[in-house]
């Protein structure tokens, strides 16, 4: 497991000196090599993210402001926070997000009990260990488009196994059932990812720490409260926010699935819809940044709230 | 664990075999509408009744479906090729090289990671149009490559730490220069690590609906998830259940052969960037 290695980071300069919190002692050859070498190396990669990313962030900033719609596009103008305006005050927006929240909130938190529970079955199976890993992998792995038909087909009346055993029931047609479904799908889809990153904070649990609380007559439910979930707290948490910040973006599952009919759109297919069927880039624009608003104020309260340390870098906690 | 009771262990593989169950009813669900009959989709049991090919040879000699999924092999290998080798050199810094900013750099990957791609796809919709990359697979290999690179950086630089530097060190007294101790001591050693990362980051480009959808407009750079709501029924009002179902399995297959050969690779990359924290 790398959870036990030491960094070797900041050991790999041959002189101390090279350290980056010493910047101003001067730097040997060698070190200086080192960070030449460093920069070489790493500018490439953070170009084409900033590129992607940054750039386009910006001009969706500027592009929020303007009235610019590809089917009027001698029309566009700047207009200020009219967009924003017009986006917090319409109801779709609203609900879109309340829909996005919910869909968040349950599937996340379903998906965690679940998880959990895979964690501890992979963690006890002793024999046909691989297999079950595998199989367990399989809704990680494939296409969410392939497993959002194998929901939406099954659930079809007259066509569909799960509709057939629900009394040939429609649920896709109806707000609060679709919902559900889309619940359902995106929890066989992510569960095993959680479970397997529960099952390496689980590996971290030492047995011998289970055992001794055994021996002193802890029930296995005391010893999951008072020893298991403490020492998982990191890993739980940093499952916890990449889940999180995956399911605010949910757009698949429901494209699929309903399409953002009946009141099932979320934010991120609310911002396709006016972007590829209104053809309306300063209102897409504006769904965009206010969707980066969320996603970013989400990881906030999720590092500062709960102390979760920036998953990979030096200073985390262990 | 100690030994078990034949209770428990009862428990444990009734455990296992509900799991099991649950992974795969929706994948066999769609093997068993790839393979009815056109008439027979309006049956609801779950297997069968009679067994066809037919939606198999159907979308596999059609270019509806066959161009797709050649785009969708293409862009993903590129796009996994040119994030693995640029990540690599990033993460071989971030686990080997001290240097100023690198704390910068992590925090860069992991805001990346969290980015919600709706927010890309209308700026980067209006700019790709306006550079001729709209619906080509340039267009869609650059976002890709982007957002392979956070996952290839963190779960690279937690295999490069594991990586015995004292052989780094040993070849640099040798005389070999920082790049020659890269390419000809640790490449070797980070193949593995390596291996892991282009599996996962090819599995993401695979899977990507979001930008495909939103950055193609005909098959010619169109990728197999996009390219499926394309496909037309024996009318306008029926589904093309059938064709859809055998796509899906068709797309599903590569994945389940990934998974099969490299289940503990793929464990073991998902959780080393994500626990070491």
């Amino acid at each position: 497991m790398s959870t036990v290695t030491p960094d070797a980071g900041t050991t790999a300069s041959p002189v101390p000196a090279a350290n980056g919190r010493h910047r101003r002692a001067p730097l040997s050859e060698g070190a200086k090599a080192d960070r030449r070498l460093a920069f070489w190396l790493v500018a490439p990669a953070v170009l084409v993210m900033i590129a992607v990313t940054g750039y386009p962030l910006v001009y969706a900033v500027i592009l929020s402001l303007e009235r610019y719609n590809l089917e009027l596009p001698s029309q566009t103008k700047f207009i200020g926070f009219a967009n924003y305006s017009a986006v917090l005050t319409s109801s779709y927006w609203w609900q879109a997000l309340w829909v996005t929240l919910v869909i968040t909130v349950f599937s996340v938190g379903i998906t965690l009990v679940l998880g959990m529970l895979l964690a501890q079955v992979l963690h006890r199976t002793v024999f046909f260990r691989g297999g079950i890993r595998t199989i367990s992998l399989i809704p990680y792995g494939i296409v969410t488009v392939a497993a959002s038909y194998s929901w939406q087909f099954a659930w079809t009346p007259n066509e569909g196994y799960l509709s057939a055993a629900f009394n040939n029931g429609a649920p896709l047609t109806s707000q609060v059932q679709a919902i559900m479904v889309i619940i359902l799908a995106e929890i066989w889809k992510t569960t095993p990812f959680m479970g397997l990153l529960l099952l390496a904070g689980l590996s971290l649990v030492p047995d011998d720490l289970l055992k001794a609380a055994k021996v002193d007559g802890a029930t296995p439910w005391q010893r999951f409260l008072r020893i298991t979930l403490p020492l998982m707290k990191p890993a739980i948490l940093v499952a916890l926010l990449f889940r999180t910040l995956d399911a605010f973006r949910i757009f698949d599952n429901i494209f699929i699935l309903t399409a953002g009919n009946n009141g099932t759109a979320s934010v991120s297919t609310l911002g396709y819809d006016n972007l590829f069927n209104a053809l309306n880039l300063g209102i897409g624009s504006t769904i965009a940044i206010l969707i980066f608003i969320c996603v970013a104020v989400i990881a906030t309260i999720f590092i500062l709230g709960f102390g979760t340390a920036a998953p990979g870098s030096d200073n985390g906690t262990r | 664990m100690a030994a078990l009771t034949t209770r428990q262990r009862a428990g444990w593989t009734a455990a296992n075999v509900v799991v099991i169950l649950l992974a795969l009813i929706p994948v066999l669900w769609l093997v068993s509408l790839s393979l009815k009959a056109p008439g027979a989709v309006t049956d609801p049991s779950f297997w069968p009744a009679q067994w066809t090919w037919g939606n198999f040879s159907g979308i596999l000699t059609s270019a509806q479906f066959l161009r797709p999924l050649v785009n969708s092999i293409g862009i993903g290998l590129i796009s996994t090729f040119v994030s693995v080798v640029l990540a690599s050199m990033a993460a071989y810094a971030v686990a080997r090289l001290s240097f100023p900013g690198k704390n910068a750099l992590i925090g860069l990957a992991l805001l990346i990671a969290m980015f919600p791609l709706i927010a890309l796809v209308t700026p980067m919709f209006t700019i790709e149009r306006s550079l001729g990359l709209f619906n080509t697979w340039f267009g869609l290999i650059v976002p890709y490559v982007a957002f392979g690179l956070p996952l290839g950086i963190y779960t690279l630089s937690a295999f490069f730490r594991e990586i015995p530097w004292e052989l780094e060190k040993a070849a640099k007294m040798d005389g070999a220069t920082p790049f020659q101790a890269f390419t000809m001591v640790i490449a070797p050693l980070a193949a593995p690590g390596m291996v892991t990362t282009a599996i996962l980051v090819f599995l993401a480009c695979w899977n990507d609906f979001l930008l495909a959808i939103s950055f193609t407009s005909t098959i010619s750079s169109r990728t197999a998830p996009a390219a499926m709501q394309y496909f037309s029924g024996g009318s306008v009002f029926t589904t093309p259940t059938g064709p859809i179902a055998a796509a899906a399995v068709v797309i599903t297959i590569p994945i389940i052969i990934f998974v099969l050969f490299f289940q503990r690779r793929i464990v073991a990359g998902l959780t080393s960037g994500a626990v070491k924290g």
